[in-house]
């Protein structure tokens, strides 16, 4: 009986081995780390489901050149020290041609060094500036910065005669980066800070920044976080009563955002890449081919609309791709390919790499956007 | 807004967050006194009590229902894990215990991340005006519900010490346990039902909680280390320590984030803490003589 | 050191020197590296629970004092890296001194939660005083160590650095156990009443096992620091890194210098290794912690001694309190000494 198992099993197996067709050309190998799990998993987790679903789409449609593409994604649960070893691990076991992610600023830096070292290009989705400047020759990132997402700021306060704002953020890397490009380009542009408030990625009630900011009487109240906070925020604003126009930053570009703050969110105003409004772009704005293209395959794939987060995931993997197919398996042509990107257009806007510019975007990748009736709308 | 309103303020805001801290404490201190363990794992009976409530009022079961339903089953995890994971640790080092808790505190930790998500999940508030304006300052409406609710508990908790059975035993076995054993208390029930009523105190402050903060499942952790300490100012062991402790820690942290910085608003905890351990470990209601020799 | 001790350091000094040979990739070489930086902190930390049975949840502040000192020192001052570790590791130490005085008089649980609440304020203050730590952002560019020239700058070179200051300073804490004032502390475990009526100065023993165990963390907290040349207040610097550093110890097994190394490389080797479960890897190392304690009371080095046939000779290894003296029930009757 047993024996007859085996025999059955082994056919089945040469059956299966049989029906697979043997791979002519050899794989291109391209690593990709995210925090997927931990607290960065709301970044990380949309990022892997992009960058699985464009290695089958890739791969259906022939691959780089023919090589079909190899796709090694480790999780770093968020953690520096096990992003490094990720990292390494990709770039000796692995032998990836190029690295996309991590999803945090932290993770990204962390290993700065270790790609450095070992010449591995490397295109990283977390959005600070630090990553890009000053330029570091493997290090290239693909979320657009939070200096252009403030300078979309002042032109709307400019347009409204706003010059006194209250400013409060998470005390994380990205609202402490947010704060900075705050405190450098507002007083320029004259807009004066009146009140300055902090809150932490773990507090649950904010009206105690808030009734000082009330103190402060601003004409416009600027929060810059991501999830969960800001929505806390826009509830303990409502039920103060405060009704000063509140504006936010592309942290709260997601659907989640929406759901956390409920009534409390509509009236938002905020910059964000277009992918939240692509029905408003013109059809054949090549932007939209893009976006639609993304939106369309993400929703058939996973029953969900994707988020801007798996859009920098999507702009990273393609531009590494597009410089894998113009320079082949090397690494450091692929790292100048890289630089020498031009007029890629990603979910993000246009992309134009240089030496000198490692990031490519400008202010109008981001557009302005406002919340009603729990939607997105584009502002002119 | 004068001083007076914005103190006010503040003092709402810390009534609030210390109800919830001093249900934790509560829990805290039940199981101390019944075992002399230190529950690590506290928080995460908030964790899940919250987000188990979540879970139900998605299904379209109506509010009232989530609270009692998850007041319910939540200390059955509770039992579950003193007598799968504590019991069998009867006469080890002091250690033991707190690592264990500890374990458990990341295992629920993991699964809750496995079973809701990472994302923070909204729970409708229970029923009543959203905000109350008193003297100037603005009370939310769930804020008397927690107080509220906050207060029944304690009464009842108090009911079942003074009046019950089963409560006095557990008193009996707190204050001697040799004693407790003499005339036939079973004090390995005795700890598996404090656990059980601890969880319930900790779901509970997880339901009332969860519309003002969304539930999410670290959201266990800063929750029952805060509780913990309010525990320790009021004296470990203590059940009016633990809530004046509860409620006395969220007033002066509030004031603190207000007046002096929100951004080292937690470290007031922390602070807070050590001073009492280090000039009066037996916190305000605790007994004179503890720790140290 | 008796010839035994000295024969198993200098073999396991060989299998470290030659472990490169055989482990070829930078990759595994970093874990290596890892785990060795880990078991110093284990190591000072067991000195403090396993001997002097007192216990720690907050020793990844001091690991985080190693690291920032150095860190701070050599971006912002441009001081030389190794006088920067050492003042680093003074200033760990003097930190300890200072907040060891109040804590260890106290006992058991309070101990425990004093040092947690310490660990939790130095992570709230390392994010928040960003004029100093570089608050989220973090401090880069940290240099390499070099020596005349010679430069760490290599997983290869730094593993060789980091094994090293590992084994000498298991070697270091096996002699320091073995003498007088080890047996004082090993005494103190059992019961602090009945050492100090030998005359064993408790207060001042325990205060200085403290110092030295944030020492340790600090050191390797320098190293880390140099090793990866960029640190910022995560995971590693809180509270989820003492829990880490308590279960090294606990794993490994309380009071037994190799358990530190054991407990290292099981937990570091876990988390890379629990990595490919995705979501699954907190749920399985909660519920392999509490496993691993309940039935390895001992710790792994504990379970492996008693596997082994031979009888290990008394006083060496497990420095195992008599059981029947201590309970997990609450607060020991009045004038028994604490157990930590």
């Amino acid at each position: 009986m047993t024996g007859r198992l085996l025999l059955a099993g082994a056919a089945a197996v040469l059956l299966a081995l049989a029906l697979v067709p043997a791979q002519a050309a050899t794989p291109y190998v391209v690593g990709a780390v995210f925090d997927i799990s931990g607290p960065a998993s709301p970044l990380g987790t949309p990022e892997r489901d992009t960058a699985l679903m464009i290695e089958d789409m890739v791969n259906r449609a022939g691959g780089i050149n023919g090589h079909p593409l190899k796709l090694v994604i480790y999780d770093n649960a968020s953690e520096e020290t096990k992003c490094v070893m990720a990292v390494k691990r990709l770039i000796e076991r692995d032998k990836v041609l190029a690295i996309v992610g991590p999803s945090q600023t932290g993770t990204t830096l962390a290993v700065v060094d270790t790609v450095t070292r070992a010449k591995v290009p490397l295109v990283s989705c977390a959005a600070a500036i630090p990553i890009v400047d000053p330029v570091k020759p493997w290090v290239f990132k693909t979320p657009q910065s939070d200096n252009y997402a403030v300078a979309k700021l002042i032109d709307y306060f400019k347009t409204c005669g706003i010059k006194r704002i209250a400013f409060v953020n998470v005390s994380n890397a990205f609202g402490k980066s947010g704060l900075e490009q705050a405190q450098k380009l507002f007083p320029k542009a004259g807009i004066q800070i009146v009140a300055k408030e902090e809150f932490a990625p773990t507090d649950t009630d904010m009206t105690t920044q808030l009734t000082r900011i009330r103190m402060a009487n601003p004409q416009a109240v600027v929060c810059w976080g991501t999830n969960p906070g800001p929505a806390m925020l826009a509830k303990n604003m409502r039920q103060l009563g405060m009704k000063q126009p509140l504006f936010m930053s592309h942290g709260v570009a997601n659907r989640k955002f929406i759901e956390l703050a409920g009534p409390a969110a509509n009236g938002i105003i905020f910059p964000a890449g277009r992918l939240l409004v692509m029905e408003s772009l013109s059809k054949t704005d090549p932007r939209y081919a893009v976006l639609a293209k993304y939106d369309q395959a993400f929703r058939a794939r996973y029953n969900r609309a994707p988020d801007t987060f798996g859009g920098h995931a999507w702009d990273a993997l393609f531009m590494v791709i597009e410089a894998i197919k113009k320079a082949g398996p090397d690494r450091a042509k692929i790292r100048t390919a890289l630089e020498q990107t031009k007029n890629f257009v990603g979910t993000a806007g246009f992309f134009n790499m240089s030496a000198k510019d490692h990031n490519g975007l400008t202010k109008d990748s981001f557009v302005m956007v406002k919340i009603s009736k729990g939607d997105w709308t584009l502002l002119r | 807004m004068g001083l007076w309103e914005i103190s006010l303020q503040f003092f709402f805001a810390g009534l609030t967050v210390g109800s919830i801290y001093a249900l934790v404490a509560l829990g805290f201190t039940i199981i101390f006194n019944a075992s002399g363990i230190v529950n690590f794992a506290q928080g995460e009976f908030v964790m899940l009590g919250a987000l188990l409530a979540v879970s139900l009022a998605t299904a379209g079961v109506p509010l009232a229902l989530c609270l009692v339903l998850s007041v319910i089953v939540v200390p059955l995890i509770g039992c579950l894990l003193e007598r799968l994971f504590i019991r069998p640790l009867a006469g080890r080092p002091v250690l033991t215990p707190i690592i264990v808790t500890i374990g458990a505190s990341i295992f629920m930790h993991g699964v809750a991340a496995l079973l809701w998500g990472k994302d923070a999940l909204p729970l409708a508030p229970l029923p009543g005006p959203p905000t109350i304006v008193v003297g100037g300052a603005v009370l939310q409406g769930q804020s008397l519900w927690i107080l509220g609710c906050g207060l029944l508990a304690m009464v009842a908790l108090r009911l079942f010490f003074t009046r019950t059975q089963t409560g006095r035993a557990m008193r009996a076995n707190a204050v001697n346990r040799q004693g407790a054993l003499l005339v036939g208390i079973n004090p390995g029930r005795i700890v598996m039902l404090s656990f059980g009523l601890s969880a319930g105190l900790g779901a509970l402050a997880g339901v009332l909680v969860a519309p003002i903060i969304t539930a999410s499942y670290g959201m266990g952790t800063m929750l029952g280390l805060k509780g913990f300490a309010a525990a320790i100012l009021g004296g470990l062991g203590s059940s009016p320590g633990a809530i004046v402790g509860g409620l006395l820690l969220g007033v002066l942290e509030s004031f603190a984030a207000g007046f002096i910085s929100s951004g080292y608003k937690d470290a007031v905890a922390f602070v807070i803490l050590l001073l009492v351990l280090f000039l009066r470990p037996a916190g305000l209601f605790g007994a004179r003589k503890t720790g140290g020799l | 050191m008796g010839a035994r001790r000295l024969l198993s350091y200098l073999a396991a000094g060989a299998a470290a020197a030659l472990m490169p040979l055989v482990l070829r990739s930078p990759y595994h070489q970093s874990v290596l590296t890892f785990i060795a930086i880990n078991a110093i902190v284990a190591l000072g930390l067991n000195l403090l629970m396993g001997y002097a049975g007192q216990i720690s949840l907050g020793h990844a502040a001091f690991h985080a004092l190693g690291a920032y000192g150095s860190g701070i020192l050599t971006t912002m001052l441009g001081m030389d890296p190794w006088l920067a570790m050492a003042c680093s590791i003074a200033g760990a130490c003097l930190v300890a001194l200072v907040i060891g005085v109040p804590t260890l008089k106290l006992s058991g649980h309070y101990l425990a939660i004093a040092t947690l609440g310490f660990g939790m304020i130095i992570s709230i203050v390392l994010e928040q005083w960003a004029a100093l730590t570089g608050g989220t952002s973090g401090l880069r560019d940290i240099p390499k160590l070099q020596i005349a020239g010679f430069a760490f700058n290599t997983d290869l070179r730094f593993y060789y650095l980091a094994w090293g200051c590992c084994l000498v300073l298991m070697a270091l804490s096996a002699n320091v156990m073995d003498s007088r004032k080890g047996r004082a502390l090993r005494a103190i475990h059992l019961s602090e009443v009945a050492a100090s009526t030998c005359g064993v100065d408790v207060a001042r023993l325990k205060l200085q096992v403290f110092v030295l165990s944030a020492g340790y963390a600090a050191l390797a907290g320098s190293l880390y620091a140099h090793y990866v040349n960029f640190i910022s207040p995560e995971r590693r610097f809180g509270f989820p890194f003492s829990i880490e550093a308590v279960v090294m110890v606990v794993l490994g097994g309380l009071g037994n210098i190799w358990g530190s190394l054991l407990g290292s490389g099981t937990i570091t080797a876990l988390g890379e290794f629990l990595r490919r479960f995705g979501d699954y890897d907190v749920a399985a190392f909660g519920l392999i912690l509490m496993l691993a304690i309940i039935f390895l009371p001992q710790g792994m080095s504990g379970a492996l001694a008693r596997l082994s046939l031979r009888r290990k000779p008394k006083g060496e290894g497990v420095a195992a309190p008599a059981k029947a003296h201590v309970r997990a029930g609450k607060g020991a009757p009045p004038g028994e000494g604490s157990h930590g």
